[in-house]
């Protein structure tokens, strides 16, 4: 199901084309902001500004779905979860890559965008401890 | 603050339930109407003010209305979902205190079971699009969050749940109306398909038609009606969010809100009530209703219903007539926890719940209505055939 970006979101969108999540910051009252507004829902100030978030957060609560519809039908079983990002804010997303029972409030996840029924969403995969990488090794590959 | 010109129910009636292939939304509403006005000894003409709601229309109420024949003095389409009747119930009882109308008809009608709507697509736009493509089936899978949060906090387990939909099942079973009537055990429900963790098959409501209408009348007109007036004492509503993500707290709904102030209009307290019509789409939504209206402790819900203490024989019955989980739900049950019993009824708004009280009644649904202990009156009491409930609790 493609979601359908309009003047408020399209900056939202064309984050997670390049691959990060973009969140709004109010310049009145400093909360970010997600969904995109045009008015804070904090302090009522406007403008909102854009900033690339970290892409951490954790876990609030998830459930896993078996159960699903439409063109969602043949996923499941998948996870749904509620993530509370660092910069305080929460949003709906998927967990992906993590083995049955890991998923579970509280874990810490990163982003990651992936294709989900034709369209590219910000999703989450539990979070890898930064490695200790020695000196003058090349990084790791995250993906 | 007591209203100076109370309003209260005269009339309830539902249409046929359950699987209605020959009924459309307009049909049902239009003979749950019908019913309810001849249960209250009114006519049409008595109606100056319509309210109903719906996504089958682009406005409900000015298709009902025209349907209906009816040219309305007030109107309103608030669609809150389950709990918008409840609200319409406050609506009207505000509308009759400020003088503006006499009568008002509030109807529901649903074939979501025939048509099979219930999980159609919706367009992924506007703040929708941030939730819908990520395919969390709803509204089951918001309430499987809720249900995994409040289990996390509280320590709320399956068996706990479990026991709300045993204990509903066993109100059905006196219900000759109600769907489902066989016993269940909490094993049964432990054992049904999972839907969406932690929400087996069983902790589920039901997918049925129906539709159902409350008349409600001003004070001055209660001489005039053939049953005796349930008295709308306190209603309050909220909604708190629309999008799942953008509930504050999953475990804690609007009914902390609405609850105390449907309480305070109504000039009683929680200890007044002992009966409780508590909307429930899941049986997670009983727990969190049960809590935030203040019955008991956040977390405290599954020792609420332990037991069977919401069941027939209890000390605190809950969905007498078998709620929305065994008896019929289509889709908003608003209308049909409103029409469950005829007698005294309250209004509170979105957290669902609805409850009665000792002398009273008490509704709330996912929006509240409190109502009020039925005032003495000789007028004969005409119960409505198309609501059946335990003899129990009459």
């Amino acid at each position: 199901m493609k979601p359908v970006p309009d003047a408020d979101t399209q900056p939202y969108w064309a984050g997670i084309a390049a691959g990060e999540l973009r969140l709004q910051r109010c310049a009145a009252c400093g909360l970010a902001v997600f969904y995109p507004r045009a008015v804070c829902p904090h302090c009522f100030g406007a403008p909102l500004t854009w900033f690339t978030a970290r892409g951490t957060g954790q876990v609030y609560s998830y459930t896993v779905v078996h159960r699903a519809f439409g063109e969602f039908a043949d996923q499941a079983p998948f996870t749904v979860a509620l993530v509370d990002l660092d910069e305080g804010v929460r949003m709906m997303t998927r967990i992906v890559d993590a083995a049955p029972g890991q998923v579970e409030i509280g874990l810490p996840v990163e982003l990651t965008v992936r294709q989900i029924a034709g369209a590219g969403l910000a999703c989450f995969r539990p979070a890898r401890p930064p490695a200790r990488q020695p000196a003058g090794a090349p990084q790791a590959a995250v993906r | 603050m007591k209203p100076t010109r109370r309003a209260a129910i005269v009339g309830v009636a539902e249409s046929d339930v359950g699987r209605t292939p020959d009924l459309t939304v307009l049909s049902q509403q239009a003979l749950a109407a019908r019913a309810a006005l001849a249960e209250a000894g009114l006519a049409k003409d008595d109606v100056d003010a319509v309210f109903t709601a719906g996504n089958w229309s682009w406005a409900p109420s000015m298709t009902l209305a025209e349907y209906l024949g009816i040219q309305p003095a007030y109107t309103d389409s608030t669609n809150i979902g389950g709990s918008s009747f409840e609200a319409h119930a406050g609506h009207a009882a505000a509308a009759i205190e400020a003088g503006l109308i006499d009568v008002a008809l509030i109807t529901y009608g649903s074939t979501q079971r025939t048509s099979r709507s219930r999980n159609a697509p919706r367009p992924a736009q506007l703040t929708a699009q941030f939730e819908l493509p990520y395919g969390l089936p709803q509204p089951v899978g918001a309430y499987a969050l809720a249900a995994m949060r409040h289990m996390h906090q509280y320590g709320t387990t399956s068996e706990d749940l479990a026991q709300v939909a045993v204990a509903t099942r066993e109100w059905a079973r006196l219900n000759p109306r109600a769907y489902y009537r066989d016993p269940i055990t909490v094993e049964d429900v432990l054992s049904s398909p999972m839907i969406s963790e932690p929400l087996h098959k069983l902790d589920c409501c039901l997918v049925t038609d129906g539709g159902g209408a409350v008349v409600i009348a001003a004070e001055d007109r209660w001489p005039d009606v053939a049953t005796r007036p349930v008295v709308i004492l306190g209603h309050g509503e909220t909604h708190t969010h629309d999008t799942i993500s953008n509930m504050p707290d999953l475990t804690v709904t609007g009914a902390a809100q609405t609850g105390p102030a449907a309480l305070r209009m109504a000039g009683v307290t929680l200890d007044d009530v002992d009966v409780a019509e508590i909307y429930d789409s899941f049986t997670i939504t009983v727990l969190l209703t049960l809590e935030s209206l203040g019955f008991c402790k956040p977390g405290e819900g599954r020792d609420f219903v332990a037991g069977g203490r919401t069941a027939p024989g209890g000390e605190f019955p809950v969905n007498t007539n078998g709620g929305g989980l065994s008896y019929t739900i289509p889709a908003c049950t608003g209308s049909s926890c409103s029409s469950r019993r005829p007698g005294s009824c309250a209004a509170t708004s979105p957290g669902p719940a609805r409850y009665r009280a000792r002398r009273s009644r008490w509704y709330t649904a996912p929006a509240g209505c409190c109502p009020q202990p039925p005032p003495s009156s000789s007028a004969p009491v005409n119960r409505n055939r198309c609501d059946p409930v335990s003899p129990m609790i009459r």
